[in-house]
């Protein structure tokens, strides 16, 4: 039977992207490896796995973290998001499409955790500066250098309503 | 008429080098083409929608049912000899499916070693062994539990502690290799004719690729055939460097890389991780996956080389009239030199020039091409002392650069230049910053401490590509033209230019064209290296939609009854005489049958240099209190010939000004001379630009289409704009403040040091 206390695993019931999610891990899987392995959720990537560079950013409860050191333990009962479930219907998330419109990326594999900080400041900021965006970005790496663009993407989808519904 | 396959010679530039080879060529090279409604269009990528939305499929993502992980024991020590290998623990842990070390593993050659786990570990990070088990977590578990009896050798890890002569002797021949030299002209003497020299040193440090998705490969073998899906820049160099070391015939290899997360160089080829994957892979018939980590992509995955170099500079009668240029490569345990002569030999109508460059080994990891390798080392250097010696000539540094840059031959082979628009970029660029308003000794900046100037640097690089690449378009029935080739997309956007050329060239939309590449089962395409993906693989896309064009117009002239010559297709119809049919209605018609158009990279005309020129203007202030640099604004001008997607070419230069900015400003391997250890080998202390760290930028084309160099006119774009930023920044700073930093990065304490010399 599933034990409900560490140090062995425990059993999580969390919302991933609006569906409610169960899981049986150990205390010290990351929220990232949770999404990636146990939930095959790969849209968000591993790319430092030590909090230094943004890519696993997801929401929780609406607020950009990093997922790489959220315990996923300590997601018990909240709602997470990622980029995965931001896509409604088959339709795109404004600040998705101002990515493509504006060729906010380049290889790509910062662009779940860019887009996602993003969406978490329209929660709050439903108009944002061009230095609002740059803030919100500013703990996601661009290897590729696509920060122009994607900064000007921020601003453009903040212009579009459907943002801020 | 068609001709028949033949045989030719070919000579291309590939990173600075002219490489001879044997291509087959078919059928006949298209004209040049006139645009039509996609080329030279901004367009969003075909892609985008799986790039935004997390469905887009990397290596990393790669979940086969059955996966199991592999992990690799890496030397603590900077040179050690390994006496004896004690496995038992790790073997017998739960979960442990193998180990591989020295000890039991068959004789592999690879990367001209004769064995993957060699008796002596040479730098921190080396390869000692690798376990494979049920999860990452057991593995690297296991890991720890792996007994390794070293005797530690003395080591050296610096780049002029190696060349010194206390050093410790890593080869019998010693740490310092030949690496290239040229001459033209007699430096020496035009240098003592010289009425004004100059004569200075300068060092640029380590820099670490750091591509966010880390090197890794997934293997799986059914029995007959090796899948592997790898991050890489070169599908075809994967296949060839496996099947080599594993002794496997070229269809027992498959390798695919759909999207792929950077490169930026270190990854042409593969390493050993793939080697692993594979063997464990074929000895326990399950897929396994080798994955890096941060830390072991800053250790043992590549890295620009740190430089030493000292040029000397003699003008005369407001000429530059002698050049002498010797460098020091830190390869660490590389087998070959990013030679950053490479613009000191070919950038300039300069008559006297002697440069001399050496490699240098140490107990560090291996370098790896890296965006320009050598070119961007070299042309700070070269660029800085340029600039010295403008002021010491009581010149203006562009009108210097002026009067050697109008020649249309390229100094080095006296070939002519296919196209060189380098003197426009001076124009525009000098427009575009206000060049006109700078002042010899640079302005007043935003506040009383601090200091405000105008820097330049010019570029020079290849981008030519050539053969061999292979296309093939063919129409599915519904109308949509199917591109396949060989070659991949490190994220420059060579699937979206594909379809767009395809379109073009056909008369489509692009959302009626699909490309498919990253893929060993199509047709050989390049690696993505040296700048020449599109140049190699589009002028062969074109010859392939035009023949499938040729005979789609053939079949509508049937089956519409009209001479095919009076047909045309326009977005997706075919039209004649007024009347519009869809593509959909005549292809629907034919059932299964398939048109296929096929397409092959013509040789480059001979005793032609194919170049791409550019130049960088920087707008910095400097903080003369704390050093600090701020760039206000870059303006970028590049001659690459004919612009495919003025959006995705955008993106390309700004990626290469702030990869740029990071070897200019903040990015430096720091490592630990007496453990041979790097201590920044992660995102935290290593320092690549964030959002907070760009500047305004602005991009200009010459954008005219080189017109003997292919039959689009395009050339490469990737490396171009990473290789005159730095000089440009170092210039702006000296213009700024009279302080001339020669060591990149060109961090604040570099800086106050520097204005310190100009105080005293």
């Amino acid at each position: 039977m599933a034990s409900t206390r560490g140090p062995n695993a425990v059993d999580l019931s969390l919302t991933v992207n609006g569906r409610i999610a169960a899981a049986h891990v150990p205390p010290h899987r990351s929220l990232l490896d949770l999404l990636r392995d146990s939930l095959g959720l790969t849209g968000t990537k591993k790319v430092c796995n030590e909090g230094d560079c943004g890519a696993c950013t997801v929401l929780v409860d609406g607020r950009a973290v990093y997922s790489c050191i959220t315990l996923a333990i300590a997601c018990e009962g909240r709602a997470v998001e990622t980029i995965e479930g931001i896509t409604s219907e088959g339709k795109l998330h404004p600040v998705q499409e101002a990515f493509i419109a504006h060729d906010a990326y380049q290889c790509g594999f910062c662009t779940p955790g860019q887009i996602m900080s993003i969406v978490g400041l329209l929660r709050t900021n439903g108009r944002p500066s061009e230095d609002d965006v740059k803030r919100a970005v500013a703990g996601n790496l661009c290897r590729c250098g696509a920060y122009t663009n994607i900064v000007k993407a921020g601003v453009s989808a903040g212009r579009s309503k459907k943002a801020r519904d | 008429m068609p001709q028949g396959p033949r045989v030719l010679k070919s000579k291309d530039e590939f990173e600075g080098e002219i490489y001879e080879s044997t291509v087959i060529v078919e059928g006949r090279d298209l004209p040049t083409s006139q645009p039509g409604d996609e080329i030279g269009k901004a367009r969003p990528r075909i892609d985008g929608r799986k790039r935004v939305s997390g469905t887009a499929l990397y290596t990393q993502d790669v979940q086969l049912a059955g996966m199991l992980h592999c992990a690799i024991l890496r030397s603590p020590y900077a040179r050690a000899r390994v006496r004896a290998i004690d496995a038992s623990k790790a073997e017998v842990l739960p979960g442990v499916h193998g180990v591989l070390h020295r000890f039991n593993t068959p004789e592999i050659e690879f990367r001209n070693e004769k064995e993957l786990f060699r008796e002596e570990v040479r730098f921190v990070g080396d390869d000692v062994a690798a376990v494979v088990a049920d999860s990452e977590g057991q593995a690297r578990h296991a890991l720890s539990l792996i007994a390794v009896d070293y005797e530690v050798l003395p080591h050296v890890v610096d780049l002029e502690e190696a060349i010194s002569d206390g050093a410790p002797k890593l080869t019998p021949d010693g740490n310092i290799f030949d690496a290239g030299s040229y001459k033209r002209g007699d430096a020496r003497k035009a240098m003592r004719d010289a009425a004004v020299k100059v004569e200075a040193t300068y060092r640029t440090s380590t820099q670490m690729h750091n591509a966010l998705e880390t090197h890794g490969a997934v293997a799986s073998w059914d029995g007959e055939r090796l899948t592997i899906w790898e991050s890489t820049q070169g599908v075809f160099e994967v296949r060839n460097m496996v099947r080599n070391a594993l002794k496997l015939e070229p269809t027992q290899v498959h390798v695919i890389c759909d999207f792929m997360g950077g490169g930026f160089g270190a990854k042409l080829g593969t390493y050993k991780y793939s080697l692993y994957a594979s063997l464990f892979s074929m000895r326990i018939g399950r897929p396994v996956r080798c994955i890096l980590t941060r830390r072991e992509e800053n250790l043992a995955a590549g890295n620009r080389s740190a430089t030493l170099q000292t040029l000397k500079l003699g003008g005369k009668d407001g000429r530059i009239v002698a050049l002498e240029h010797e460098s020091w490569s830190n390869s660490g345990q590389g087998r070959w030199a990013a030679n950053p002569t490479g613009p000191t030999n070919t950038l300039y109508d300069i008559a006297n020039v002697t440069s001399t460059a050496h490699r240098v080994m140490t107990n560090a990891g291996a370098l790896s091409a890296f965006r320009a390798p050598g070119y961007v080392e070299g042309t700070f250097a070269l660029e800085s002392a340029i600039d010295e010696l403008a002021v010491a000539m009581k010149v203006d540094p562009l009108t210097l650069r002026r009067r050697h840059a109008r020649s249309a031959t390229d100094p080095r082979t006296g070939n002519r230049y296919s196209l060189k628009r380098l003197l426009d970029c001076y124009t525009i660029g000098a427009k575009e910053i206000g060049w006109s308003s700078r002042k010899a000794e640079g302005t007043r900046g935003s506040s009383a401490h601090r200091r405000r100037g105008l820097g330049m640097s010019s570029q020079i690089w290849g981008g030519g590509g050539g053969p061999p690449a292979y296309a093939t378009v063919h129409f599915e029935t519904d109308g949509t033209a199917v591109v396949r080739v060989g070659v991949q997309d490190i994220g420059t956007g060579t699937r979206t230019a594909c379809a767009q050329l395809a379109a073009d060239e056909i008369g489509l939309t692009m959302e009626r064209v699909v490309v498919r590449l990253g893929d060993t089962d199509a047709q050989y395409g390049p690696g993505s290296g040296g700048s020449v993906t599109l140049a190699s693989i589009g002028p062969a896309v074109r010859i392939a939609a035009n023949e499938a064009k040729g005979k789609l117009l053939a079949v509508a002239g049937g089956v519409l009854e009209v001479r095919a010559d009076e047909l045309r297709i326009e977005r997706g119809s075919v039209v004649s005489k007024g009347a519009r049919t869809p593509l959909k209605e005549i292809l629907s018609k034919l059932s299964n049958s398939t048109i296929v158009g096929t397409g092959i990279r013509h040789p480059n005309p001979t005793n032609i240099a194919i170049k791409t020129f550019g130049a960088h203007f920087a707008q910095v202030e400097v903080d003369v209190r704390t050093g600090e640099v701020f760039v206000e604004k870059i303006v970028a001008v590049h001659d690459i010939g004919r612009v495919v997607n003025p959006l995705m070419a955008e993106s390309q230069v700004y990626g290469g000004i702030v990869q740029a900015l990071g070897f200019a400003l903040s990015e430096e391997r720091v490592v630990d001379r007496a453990l041979g250890r790097v201590m920044n080998a992660n995102l935290e202390w290593y320092k690549i630009p964030t959002v907070m760290d760009v500047p305004e930028i602005v991009v200009r084309f010459a954008d005219v289409p080189d017109r003997k160099a292919n039959n689009l006119g395009v050339k490469g774009l990737g490396e171009p704009p990473i290789i005159p930023t730095a000089a440009a920044v170092a210039n702006a700073i000296a213009n700024a403040t009279g302080a001339r930093v020669r060591h990149a990065p060109m961090t604040k304490a570099r800086v106050l040091e520097a204005l310190a010399m100009v105080e005293a």
